[in-house]
């Protein structure tokens, strides 16, 4: 019965861990911007849960309609929605421009190559 | 026109970013910013004046009242934190025309000060708001800007740099929003003031704790407490130079700010300190943050990987204050707050002087600067000096009322090992100096001259600011008492 009761926060909690193990566990940079947006989107769901009202409608203004969800937290979320695709959208236009610079969407190659850029400035700088 | 200062404050930068598109001309589109950020360091000055003589005040958005509507809620702590911001922000703005002409291409010029105005916007909307969830858009529109800034460096390293701060500062960042999401939950209020009475009823629920702790955790992150740390020194050395100057001096100031606001204000002294061990956690980590970070910035080649790693310190030493949970350990922890601002911007901007000459920053780059750009490097010392807390200078202010508090709460052996920590910081300003003054200058490189006037200007402007303020403390120690004792509600 709780764990019933309960659906909808078992679901955000799944998805955000799916989406914060995606985010620490995988080296490509693409599926790193998924799982950061899978992780934000849990959280979008846990607000919109807490906005239902039990045996509410949506939120419209109708004369028949007396029991109605609360809007604000939809609001809340709409906002952090825009925010979200702001994220999703410049952390991609770096994935290019990471893309354009390394060579590679792959953490460990740019890793290799940033730890070269470091040491190879580190030697120039001993011989003059 | 007195009455709309609170939104005016944000609302001017806001609205100034997207017309500096219309100006296009880089020159004139600085001129336009530094008129814009000069408006904001004086509407900040009227409302600094406001709050000190007539206390709190409070401006609804729209009209509409609050709990309902968004308020602005301007108190004597983020008074004083606006003017802070605004005017460090003016200063390296002043210097920006020469660095950004010289770092970033021209084609970009025009969008570097779009962005810096949205970023300054994000920090002063941060400290303005009264409203939790407005605290989360404007920390997003910082934050968003900053990571576009981040990756105008000219280096590839600045991207990576500035992907690996996004993904950090987006995980904070929604651990906040987790946050907020469930203490509207609990309450159904987002006003902080409304929170603050109604979450002490409910203090007990495992709710609260759990929104407190996504709350700190996600504001630390965004503080690069240690040991959440590891994005900034590699954000903070691959971006442009003014960049980095007024990150180091405002960025993370604001995300104190908001660790002061949500312990003291909304969530409540007793329930901050007393039900959770926050103090004892933050005392350590406070002081790890001091030790790993000052020995580490002993060991940097990069000198500006080496002043990032010595803010971590700064910060660490800022939470040890915040941790003493008395007035006078938080009016130590206010003062450093200005002072770090002050001392930062200085080094920082010095060190984009000699970027600009030079075109690096390594520490074997600086070989025999004393002689050629002895005004640039003489503010680099001055600066190392107040780091380190030498006597007369804004560091000594800060750490002299740090050790008192610690002393009035009797915890000596905490004292000594920030006195320790100061140590720490001698050895790698001296690292510079040697360096500077005591090598002979590189071949080829006698061409080297001074920074020009436009450079200069703005750091001897802090450099001074961080003598006087360290010799004519009224200013600073009275306002920072002052929100000090509101916060724990003493009447002054």
């Amino acid at each position: 019965m709780i764990i019933m009761g309960l659906y909808n926060y078992w679901i955000v909690v799944v998805l955000m861990m799916i989406g914060f193990y995606i985010v620490i566990a995988h080296g490509n940079l693409i599926k790193k911007m998924v799982g950061l947006t899978i992780f934000q989107t849990s959280v979008f769901i846990f607000y919109i849960s807490m906005a239902k009202v039990d045996g509410g409608t949506a939120p419209i203004l109708a004369d028949d309609v007396n029991l109605y969800s609360n809007p604000l937290p939809h609001v809340l979320i709409l906002t952090a929605i825009v925010v979200g695709i702001a994220t999703t959208a410049l952390g991609l236009a770096l994935v290019v421009r990471i893309k354009e610079a390394y060579g590679s969407i792959e953490e460990e190659v740019i890793q290799t190559q940033y730890n070269r850029d470091q040491n190879s400035l580190n030697k120039e700088n001993k011989t003059c | 026109m007195l009455a709309h200062l609170p939104v005016l404050q944000v609302i001017v930068p806001l609205l100034a970013a997207p017309l500096c598109l219309m100006l296009r001309r880089p020159r004139l589109v600085w001129l336009f910013s530094l008129l814009v950020s000069t408006c904001t360091f004086l509407i900040s000055i009227l409302l600094l004046q406001q709050v000190m003589v007539s206390g709190t005040v409070i401006y609804e958005l729209g009209g509409w009242e609050a709990p309902w509507g968004i308020e602005y809620r301007i108190d004597k702590l983020s008074a004083y934190l606006l003017l802070i911001i605004s005017a460090i922000s003016t200063v390296i703005l002043l210097a920006a025309q020469v660095s950004i002409e010289k770092e970033i291409s021209e084609d970009k010029q025009t969008l570097f000060y779009v962005l810096y105005l949205l970023f300054l916007t994000g920090m002063l909307g941060i400290i303005a708001t009264g409203d939790a969830f407005n605290v989360f858009v404007f920390l997003e529109i910082s934050s968003l800007s900053a990571y576009a800034l981040i990756a105008l460096g000219n280096d590839r390293r600045a991207l990576w740099a500035s992907f690996q701060y996004l993904i950090m500062g987006t995980i904070g960042a929604t651990f906040i929003l987790i946050g907020i999401g469930m203490m509207y939950q609990m309450t159904g209020t987002l006003n902080m003031a409304d929170l603050s009475e109604r979450l002490p009823e409910l203090s007990q629920t495992r709710t609260v704790f759990a929104a407190f702790t996504f709350v700190i955790v996600g504001i630390c992150l965004k503080l690069a407490l240690f040991p959440l740390h590891l994005w900034l020194p590699n954000a903070y050395a691959y971006a442009p130079s003014i960049v980095t100057s007024i990150f180091a001096a405002t960025a993370t100031k604001v995300t104190i700010y908001l660790l002061i606001r949500f312990t003291f204000s909304v969530f409540g002294l007793s329930f901050s300190f007393t039900t959770l061990p926050l103090q004892i956690l933050f005392m350590v980590l406070g002081l790890l943050g001091v030790f790993v970070a000052s020995t580490t910035a002993i060991y940097q080649k990069n000198v500006k990987h080496l002043f990032a790693y010595s803010s971590i310190a700064q910060i660490g030493y800022i939470i040890v204050g915040f941790s003493i949970s008395t007035v006078s350990g938080l009016t130590a922890t206010l003062l450093h707050v200005f002072n770090h601002a002050l001392m930062k911007g200085a080094l920082f901007l010095a060190l984009g002087a000699v970027m600009y000459r030079i075109g690096s920053v390594q520490l074997s780059q600086f070989q025999g600067l004393g002689r050629q750009m002895p005004f640039t490097m003489a503010a680099i010392v001055i600066g190392g000096l107040s780091l380190i807390g030498v006597p007369l200078t804004v560091g000594f202010v800060s750490k002299w009322y740090l050790l008192m508090a610690l002393i009035e709460k009797g915890w000596w052996h905490v004292a000594l090992l920030i006195l320790l920590g100061s140590l720490l910081a001698i050895v790698y300003v001296w690292r510079i100096i040697e360096m500077a003054y005591f090598k002979p200058s590189l071949a080829g490189r006698e061409s080297i001259k001074e920074a020009p006037m436009s450079f200069l200007t703005p750091i001897w402007i802090l450099v001074l600011a961080n003598i006087y303020f360290g010799i004519d403390t009224r200013l600073s120690v009275q306002v920072a008492q002052a929100a000090a004792q509101s916060l724990f509600g003493v009447s002054p």
